[in-house]
């Protein structure tokens, strides 16, 4: 690994797949802490203040990781990728503009006035600043979401061949790309998943251990599991749809996400395991449902579905021979066969199965039954990692998927990386970023261990600080102290 | 007005916004060592910043990515060439970050320790860094025909490059003084004044020396005035600190801080990055800019929603108005955190990290 290009690559994998531990956990827990906090403003039952104040405190520590990452993610594109951001920045730019204005101003300031407010604001403006707050990480998402959905399925620009990059036309389309449509819900609707697994994975384990205070940790579970399983629903669907676009738009994808290398005219199979050589092009056995993959492609079990071969064929016709083609196959224009072929499933299993012990979990605990087995105890505790993984291998499969292309069709990754930028300074700045990540993530899971062990504390009546005469005491001490 | 000139100008509001903003939070965390005398005065200058940092750091956030969207070529050339400060700002503002949040978490004393060394180090670096970026990009950097940067970290660290960052650093350590003798109360106040008096007249002189040295390279008429008002407004600023008068003090250095931003920018239009390299690429508003639409789609939402940051910005410093004095920092925390019944499975909870 000598040149810039791996180097720029290696660190946009790990600090974006680190980024995104934090972000659907801070998207997730952000609702779900807001749910509690007006359950209590509505139903003044102690057990929702207790619930609010124990998971905002896991929260809080989270999207302080998530806040300081994001600064990575941003300036990442100028340092190791300036050539991608020289042509694409007209397009690409904007959406990263307005989601700072729009959405990180948004979250940044409620949720100072949320963290120092308990004492200084009237109780349904508190929790309406946690609204606001997660209003602002959907707003980020959105624009987040259309920049990589852009780079998914370019549209409403045009190649200007005067200036030598790509030139926005149409604002509205970038952001209602088709792509973008199914994108969001799926992303979002995961995330949800990702804070509701956590609420339950962290109640769940209080319930073992905490035998006096069952009652709370099984409401915790409840609402964990209805989010769970009715946000589970939302990632298949959506997810379905985002495949049958993919197929429209990425077909390259599509068959290397089933390692399908001759097209198949009609019920083409979907293979659940395989065992075969490394580069996937010959199986040795595998278990296979059949026409499942035309049914995921298209819609229809008959319909045809592309492989690679005829698609490389393809595109060496549209394109040109593949400039990144040293990276990936001999023939070119295709991603990492097992990446996207194993990704794929997973992101897929690791889903629906999510989905699917949201309803178990539900059920298990329907009219007050308490679920006791001790297998069941496990999954739930575990699901946390569970679903953070599925998240992972989902963007992994998805941007792993778009290779060699950085903007599908317009743009390869190759030509992205930064022409100034030694093999020094990219090795110092991936080097120092993964050290302390590293060094962050030990730090953070333990405070979050030692918070969870010692579980939610007892109720104390918050001040409600009227409307109007705030200053009763001047010099009592601050509810919430840095 | 051209609209290309318009981005300038807004993304010059952005940096003024930054650096009046995130520098005197930069300031507070570099004064911790410096002002406070034990924990809780510690503590109380955290919390003057801790409500509002997060969001002074968007409008770095902003800048950058309006930048990016207004003129990608400029934060290509920028970014790329100047990789290592900036990735020591990130290194930076991300153990900072994070420390606001963590410090407070525990309290066992090497675990502060820790958090403390990170707001001090977090807070210097960028406090330094920026000046220095800033100098050199009103100084010119050796750019190529394909508007790459062709230096390496040591072409950024010329005499004229430190000299920005010792202006940055000391203003914001005025500036960071002169706030938290407006945010606190009680000791702590009194000592802040009386150390933004000291540190302001030596920021005025290197301020003073920087100003005078940019406008000889590149000013013009208008930042000549620029200038001359931010020293008026430093001058004044330390002249009503000395009189015990807090809030325009604050607003001395506020404006001092925002002048003269405002008159670099003044003095590099319409170069954004002018290249010293003989047949080498200056960057300039029109050959760095987006197009016309992308410009005028962001100068609409720009339009709507600054106005509304600004505003509920502003209303949340309104909120956190009060003064702070070390009798506002609870004291009942290290109780609740080792105090409470934990059926014997946590029975000592400093062991768990420190």
């Amino acid at each position: 690994m000598d040149s810039v290009l791996d180097i720029a690559r290696w660190q946009f994998g790990i600090v974006t797949i680190y980024h995104f531990f934090f972000v659907p956990l801070t998207i997730g827990l952000s609702l779900l802490c807001a749910v509690m906090e007006t359950i209590w403003l509505r139903t003044k039952e102690q057990e929702w203040l207790r619930l609010t104040k124990f998971f905002a405190k896991l929260f809080l520590i989270n999207i302080a990781m998530g806040v300081v990452t994001g600064i990575v993610q941003e300036f990442q594109f100028g340092m190791n990728w300036s050539d991608y951001s020289r042509f694409v920045g007209d397009v690409f730019g904007a959406p990263l503009a307005v989601e700072a204005l729009l959405a990180f101003f948004l979250e940044s300031t409620f949720i100072g006035l949320w963290i120092f407010g308990w004492d200084k604001l009237p109780r349904p403006l508190h929790a309406a600043c946690l609204w606001i707050v997660h209003l602002g990480t959907l707003f980020s998402s959105w624009f987040i979401l259309s920049a990589n959905s852009w780079m998914q399925h370019p549209v409403g620009y045009r190649y200007n061949p005067r200036t030598g990059r790509a030139e926005l036309t149409d604002f509205w389309a970038v952001m209602f790309n088709k792509v973008q449509l199914g994108t969001f819900p799926h992303v979002i609707a995961a995330a949800y998943m990702t804070g509701a697994a956590f609420v339950i994975g962290v109640a769940a384990w209080l319930y073992i251990r905490k035998a006096d205070d069952r009652a709370l940790y099984r409401r915790a579970m409840r609402l964990g599991a209805w989010v769970l399983a009715f946000s589970g629903i939302v990632v298949v669907i959506s997810g379905d749809v985002q495949g049958k676009i993919m197929t429209d738009v990425q077909p390259m994808k599509m068959a290397s996400a089933e390692a399908l290398w001759t097209t198949s005219n009609t019920c083409a199979p979907f293979s659940v395991f395989t065992i075969g050589t490394r580069d996937g092009k010959h199986k040795k056995w595998a278990l296979e449902v059949p026409c499942l993959l035309s049914f995921l492609a298209t819609g229809h079990f008959d319909k045809r579905v592309q492989g690679i071969d005829n698609l490389r064929a393809e595109y060496q016709k549209t394109y040109g021979t593949d400039p990144g083609s040293r990276y990936y196959d001999a023939g070119g224009y295709t991603p990492i066969i097992p990446v996207t072929y194993w990704s794929f499933r997973w992101m897929m299993g690791l889903g629906a199965s999510g989905a699917g012990l949201g309803f178990l979990l539900l059920w298990l605990t329907r009219r007050g039954r308490a679920p006791n087995a001790w297998w069941f105890s496990w999954a739930a505790i575990l699901s946390p990692l569970w679903v953070l993984l599925g998240n992972s291998v989902g963007w992994l499969f998805t941007e792993v998927g778009r290779q060699p292309w950085v903007v599908f069709g317009v743009m390869t990754t190759q030509s992205a990386v930064s022409p100034g930028v030694s093999a020094t300074e990219a090795w110092i700045s991936v080097i120092s970023l993964t050290l302390l990540y590293l060094v962050l993530a030990v730090v953070e899971l333990r405070l979050l261990v030692h918070f969870i062990k010692k579980g939610a504390e007892a109720y104390v009546e918050p001040p409600d600080p009227a409307w109007r005469d705030r200053d009763d005491d001047p010099d009592r001490p601050l509810t919430f102290a840095y | 007005m051209e609209l290309t000139t318009v981005w300038f100008c807004l993304i010059a509001l952005l940096w003024m916004g930054y650096f009046v903003l995130e520098g005197f939070d930069f300031g507070v965390g570099m004064l911790v060592p410096i002002l406070a005398r034990d924990q809780r005065e510690r503590r109380v200058l955290i919390n003057t910043i801790g409500p509002v940092w997060d969001g002074n750091e968007v409008w770095l956030l902003t800048a950058g990515g309006a930048t990016f969207a207004a003129f990608p070529d400029w934060y290509a050339t920028l970014f790329s060439g100047f990789y290592l400060p900036l990735l020591m700002i990130l290194l930076a503002l991300i153990v900072r970050g994070v420390a606001f949040e963590f410090r407070h978490q525990r309290h066992d004393p090497a675990w502060v320790a820790w958090w403390d060394r990170a707001i001090i180090v977090g807070s210097f670096v960028p406090a330094f860094l920026w000046g220095v970026a800033f100098a050199n990009i009103v100084r010119g950097v050796p750019i190529d025909a394909e508007k790459n940067f062709t230096g390496t970290i040591f072409t950024l660290l010329n005499p004229i490059g430190l000299l920005g960052g010792l202006v940055t650093l000391t203003l914001f350590l005025t500036h960071g003084a002169m706030f938290v003798a407006l945010k606190t109360d009680g000791d702590i106040r009194h000592r802040a004044r009386a150390l933004a008096v000291r540190l302001g007249a030596v920021a005025a002189v290197l301020a003073v020396v920087f100003l005078i040295w940019a406008q000889r390279h590149t000013g013009n008429a208008g930042s000549l005035a620029l200038f001359v008002v931010a020293a008026l407004a430093l001058v004044g600023a330390l002249v009503a600190a000395a009189r015990g008068r807090e809030g325009w003090a604050f607003l001395g250095t506020f404006v001092c801080l925002a002048l003269a931003v405002a008159g670099l920018f003044v003095a590099l239009f319409p170069d954004l990055m002018p290249s010293t390299t003989p047949g080498g690429f200056t960057l300039t508003t029109t050959n760095a800019a987006a197009t016309h639409y992308t410009l005028t789609v962001m100068t609409w939402i720009g339009a709507i929603f600054t106005p509304c940051v600004v505003l509920y910005q502003a209303w949340t410093y309104w909120v956190f108005r009060k003064r702070i004095a070390v009798h506002h920092i609870p004291t009942d925390e290290l109780a609740q955190q080792g105090g409470r019944g934990e059926l014997g499975m946590d029975p000592d909870p400093g062991h768990v990290l420190g």
